[in-house]
């Protein structure tokens, strides 16, 4: 009885570990890059314009690299993804948000920095890539303990 | 320090929803060492969805950098009283957690 359970609970588990993971997408090479440019070429992008139509608000000068708040909000039409890297982190890239249909290019997050540095954001929209910065300038890192 | 609970809270604002998350988590870098001076190892969210009445409106992929228990602001658009979010995060462990609030 026990040995039937236990192997129905298995397939079980298999079952919906699958669908799990095949949604569980995380891009291990674009994470693992340890400068920007490297992120950027495994993210696919190859080239960036600056634009105004994408606001970053970090603070000027943060005394704790621990907990950076940082706010984004795109205005560039058609605004699909937005992607923030920390130029001196270790590993720049901090994250990547995907927005569909129902949800607005905004985010408001808080990061750890190394030390001072532009946070760099990119925009993808129809296909195109957009960026501003902003730098931070850190009295004491967070990366390390 | 473990990962635990979840807060949510959604809200209306003007032409949209206003979506305020917070994870319970260590974001550990992998570069920290405790006490003993030995180096904890690596255990981060990777993943984040957000749900609107079941349908995926955002997909994030994080990394290491984002501070410990993790805060996150999000915008929804348009959005009535009652609408059901959800947020989920999966980490590098295989942990995972989900919440789910009613839009006030």
């Amino acid at each position: 009885m026990n040995r039937i359970r236990r192997a129905l609970l298995a397939a079980f588990v298999f079952a919906i570990a699958r669908p799990l993971a095949a949604l569980a997408a995380w891009n291990k090479e674009a994470f693992s890059a340890k400068t920007p440019g490297d992120a950027l070429k495994s993210l696919g992008i190859r080239d960036a314009a600056p634009t105004k139509d994408l606001h970053v608000e970090a603070p000027e000068i943060a005394e704790n690299g621990a907990v950076v708040p940082i706010e984004i909000s795109s205005g560039i039409p058609g605004t699909t993804a937005l992607i923030v890297l920390l130029e001196k982190n270790p590993f720049p890239l901090a994250a990547r948000f995907e927005f569909k249909e129902g949800a607005l290019p905004f985010v408001k997050l808080n990061v750890k920095m190394a030390e001072t540095a532009d946070v760099r954001v990119l925009a993808e929209a129809g296909g195109k890539h957009y960026f501003a910065k902003q730098e931070v300038k850190i009295t004491i890192g967070g990366c390390g303990g | 320090m473990a990962a635990g609970p979840m807060k949510m809270r959604a809200s209306l604002g003007k032409g949209f929803t206003d979506v305020r998350v917070l994870m319970t988590h260590p974001m550990e870098t992998g570069l920290r060492k405790d006490a003993d001076g030995k180096v904890v190892p690596l255990h981060f969210i990777q993943n984040l969805t957000v749900k609107v009445n079941g349908k995926t409106v955002l997909d994030a992929q994080i990394s290491q950098a984002v501070s410990r228990n993790p805060v996150f602001s999000f915008r929804l658009k348009g959005g009535a009283t009652g609408d059901k979010i959800e947020v989920s995060w999966l980490d590098n462990q295989g942990e995972s957690a989900a919440i789910e609030t009613a839009v006030a």
